[in-house]
């Protein structure tokens, strides 16, 4: 066998891709002749048994499972290897690795090339609405591309980059060497592309690509095209990444924080993750339950859904929905929470204060995790679902306004009389805490019954989750990924560049969101191809503005890429912080710290004479030439 | 330092500009034509509530970007700052807890009054007209009860409405029998809305779900599918027509003779 197809690597990961094609072929068929059931070649079952099987063919080829295998084969013990560990060139971001530094990379750019793709799929849903009647795309095509659009946005896009971020920066924030599970990192990551690539490849699948939404309500959902099966097995390839990904998290906090380290000691990005976490571990097997129900039903005839009248079949089609809402309530706050940590950073180092009411910032944090899981029913107030629970749901939605304005005014405490450095990082921080404020009214106004049995379903809840996802998480991601690109990359972003990117999104992301609050309470349905006549001239004044958000994208892009490629080294710490992050070279060590800090004080003590947060054992640090050059060197 | 010091009139500035602002908020919140023309008594409180809500929500806005605002024009860096840090202050109990109370106080109000509304819109009327809703891809039906006794359906929902005044055209006010719709789904979910009714309620396969609605203007106004039901949704609607009681009772007989005779 040729040395390529042994090593593991993307020409094994053919081969055995192909193998795994192979195999499912034949065990489809074998089974069908074993049932004697007709035709014995059905391809749509085969391509099912596929989307289920080749993906773990494929990581296998790919490496993901090497290590696993060797040790679970029995074989002797080997020293501790690391040539799967960091990037010496730029093909190592394209294998299995595992150092978080390079997983992050892989993760950010893998989810923003999906955001592009679903920002892309909003062009053409904005194009289509910019008159009403059909222009470009059929009713199902029309359908398919929202769905895939916000598929693509949240489980692609929100939720990983988050997880990316945080990969990176978090065992950095805390002091250690790594994640507490490298390998298991690895894998996780390596889900997400076939997630990924099983929703974009869904619009190649006979009947076109899955057009039941995002949310995929049965029984729509069971009676659509074999493209649905992209969604909800798509669905359980991210939501495992995520799972993964949430459990090593919380044992690298729990169990890795540099000496010294206390919980009231750590940033409160680690705070935010390590409540994210706990979501993600508790909520999330709720919708691979959801999906799995779906699957069982369209593919091999359980009725958890079918309620044919006469044929004795109790299916619950509301049951769906509670268990689908179990998780997907709970995941905007898994879509915020991060968000919260990275502007909490960003709003303490930029203010020089320390942040406002640190403690009250992370009990609010686990009150939303508590209060997330006590609302979901808000989703469904008309429904069909009991009436009596409408009014408790709608108070514990309400409630949970509390603790996330306890935030919102800390990060204004945190402002006040501060020495504000407004560059982009700020800018978009600043930019969230106003947009995400009216996502909160908005929201607020959703959970009160008697609005929303009105605006339920219509253009005001697309405006309030792009408030949200938008104007909240976006804004967000964005300001994180200014605030730690010098860090990842070792260079500097262009700061005219990224304020362009700044006002350009502000300006016509409210241009195009804002009026749709107008349309929906004027009686706009969400999910239609077709519209009446009167709200053209909205729909037309939105589709514009969104083009014009769509372009201001661009900039970002470039200025990306091109100071990636071009801009100025950056130096190890170029906004004086005092998390442990900015202590080490940018980027840092291949290990982190050539030296484990200790810690001994608050990561924002900004204004309090002689504070530090980590000391390390050396009594001065390293040049920062010097570490740079030693950084891609074992410690 | 100076310039970082907030004093009295500050306060007092950001105070007077945060209200002018807010009153242009709401005073704009208000003027903004948001909902359609209100065709049932449900429109009453919801619109009343919704325009509460506006009240309530404009301040709230206000007061973070008018706090956001002053914090860049007075507290941005200045040539010369660059190395200097703000204030090390931790925290303040006291407005802690005045930022968690007052929140938690104007929500729960919020909440009273809302499932107030609810329990307004959801009460039931002693004089009902029961119709039966059938919801498929991609078309809404209706069965009735003829003059006869028998059930027909139609495609065409008509209720009767009473005019209170001389007028008796389109946009008449009237009042009128409660209508009590049961509503079935064939096939998928769908969901029955009268955005001019306010009303909403899915369709659910398998189960019967019920919505009430006093219609109070003569007219006809749109019945849409507000869930995604398939390839038609968008193209999935019907028509209400709110009519007088004699128009109501000759469609009635029309229907009946020709449906069952």
């Amino acid at each position: 066998m040729p040395v390529a197809l042994r090593q593991p690597g993307w020409y094994r990961a053919l081969a055995t891709s192909l193998l795994g094609v192979a195999f499912c072929l034949g065990l489809t068929t074998l089974i069908r002749s074993l049932m004697g059931w007709d035709p014995l070649i059905e391809w749509s079952a085969i391509a099912t048994v596929s989307m289920i099987g080749v993906p773990f063919f494929f990581l296998a080829g790919l490496g993901a499972f090497d290590y696993w295998f060797y040790w679970m084969s029995g074989r002797p013990t080997r020293a501790e290897d690391h040539s799967t560990h960091g990037a010496h060139s730029w093909r190592d971001y394209f294998k299995v690795n595992t150092d978080h530094k390079v997983i992050g990379v892989q993760y950010v750019c893998t989810t923003f090339i999906f955001m592009f793709i679903g920002g892309l799929m909003a062009m053409l849903i904005r194009a289509e609405l910019a008159a009403p009647g059909s222009q470009f795309v059929d009713g199902q095509d029309y359908n398919s591309l929202f769905s895939v659009h916000a598929s693509l946005l949240i489980f692609l896009f929100i939720v990983p980059v988050f997880a990316g971020l945080a990969n990176y920066v978090l065992p950095l924030m805390i002091g250690a060497p790594d994640m507490a599970f490298p390998r298991l990192n690895a894998l996780s990551f390596w889900l997400l592309p076939i997630a990924g690539t099983l929703m974009v490849s869904s619009f190649l699948m006979p009947g076109g690509a899955f057009a039941s939404g995002w949310t995929a309500y049965a029984p729509l959902s069971t009676s659509q095209p074999l493209g649905q099966l992209c969604f909800t097995l798509g669905v359980q390839f991210a939501g495992a990444s995520s799972i993964a990904t949430a459990l090593n998290f919380l044992v690298t906090i729990i169990t890795m924080r540099a000496p010294g380290m206390s919980f009231w000691r750590m940033p409160l990005l680690v705070w935010a993750n390590f409540a994210t976490s706990l979501l993600v571990v508790i909520a999330t097997p709720f919708i691979a339950a959801s999906q799995f129900f779906v699957l069982l039903d369209r593919t091999l005839g359980f009725h958890f859904f079918d309620t044919a009248i006469g044929a004795g079949r109790e299916g619950n089609v509301i049951m769906y929905q509670h268990v689908f809402w179990f998780y997907s309530h709970p995941a905007v706050y898994i879509m915020m929470l991060p968000g919260f940590g990275i502007v909490s950073e960003i709003v303490s180092v930029k203010s020089r204060k320390p942040i406002f009411g640190y403690r009250m910032m992370a009990f609010s944090l686990l009150a939303i995790v508590l209060l997330g899981f006590t609302v979901w029913a808000h989703h469904m107030f008309v429904s069909g679902m009991q009436d009596w629970i409408r009014v408790p749901m709608m108070v514990t939605t309400a409630i949970i306004a509390v603790p996330t304005g306890i935030k919102i005014f800390s990060w204004l405490a945190t402002l006040w009389r501060g020495v504000l450095h407004l560059d982009t990082p700020m800018l978009f921080s600043l930019g969230f805490l106003t947009m995400f404020t009216l996502g909160g009214i908005s929201g607020v106004m959703l959970a009160m019954v008697p609005f929303d049995i009105h605006v339920s379903d219509t253009y005001f809840i697309v405006a309030h989750i792009h408030y949200v996802l938008f104007g909240g998480s976006l804004f967000t991601i964005f300001a994180g990924v200014y605030y730690w690109f010098p860090k990842m990359t070792g260079r500097m972003y262009n700061e005219k560049l990224g304020k362009i990117h700044f006002w350009a999104t502000f300006v016509f992301f409210n241009l195009t969101f804002g009026p749709m609050h107008v349309v929906g309470i004027q009686g706009m349905p969400r999910r239609v191809a077709d519209y009446a006549a009167q709200y053209s001239e909205l729909n037309l004044a939105i589709s514009v503005a969104s083009f014009m958000l769509g372009i201001s994208t661009l900039v970002f892009l470039y200025n990306m890429v091109n100071s990636w490629r071009n801009g100025p080294k950056a130096e190890a710490n170029p906004y004086k912080a005092l998390t442990l992050e900015w202590q080490v070279s940018s980027p840092p060590p291949i290990f982190n710290f050539d030296n484990i800090p200790t810690v001994v004080g608050g990561p924002y003590e900004y204004g309090v004479p002689g504070a530090v947060h980590g000391i390390f054992d050396k009594p001065s640090p390293q040049p920062a030439a010097a570490v740079a050059s030693s950084s891609h060197e074992p410690a | 330092m100076s310039s970082r010091d907030v004093t009295k009139a500050d306060v007092v500035r950001m105070l007077v500009i945060g209200a002018v602002a807010s009153a242009a908020g709401i005073a704009i919140g208000l003027s903004i034509n948001w909902f359609p023309t209100a065709a049932a008594t449900q429109a009453g409180p919801i619109d009343t509530f919704f325009d509460i809500m506006i009240f309530l929500s404009v301040p709230v806005f206000v007061l973070v970007t008018t706090i956001v605002l002053f914090a860049v024009i007075r507290f941005r860096v200045r040539p010369g700052e660059e190395d200097l840090d703000g204030p090390p202050v931790h925290g303040n109990t006291r407005i802690e807890i005045v930022w968690t109370a007052i929140p938690a106080i104007v929500l729960s109000l919020l909440c009273v009054y809302a499932a107030t509304v609810l329990s307004d819109i959801d009460a039931a009327k002693a004089d009902q007209l029961k119709i039966t809703t059938y919801a498929q891809q991609f078309a809404w039906s209706y069965e009735y009860t003829g003059t006869d006794g028998k059930k027909f359906m139609t495609d065409q929902m008509f209720v009767p409405c009473r005019p209170t005044t001389a007028k008796q055209d389109e946009g008449a006010p009237c009042d009128g029998r409660q209508l009590s719709l049961d509503i079935k789904a064939v096939d998928v979910i769908h969901s029955f809305w009268i955005p001019e009714m306010r009303m909403k309620q899915d369709a659910v396969p398998g189960i019967t779900t019920h919505t009430k609605i006093n219609p109070n203007r003569i007219g006809t106004y749109p019945v849409v599918c507000a869930e995604l039901c398939g390839v038609g949704h968008s193209a999935m609607r019907s028509t209400i027509h709110v009519v007088t009681p004699a128009q109501y009772t000759a469609w009635l007989k029309l229907n009946s003779k020709a449906k069952t005779g």
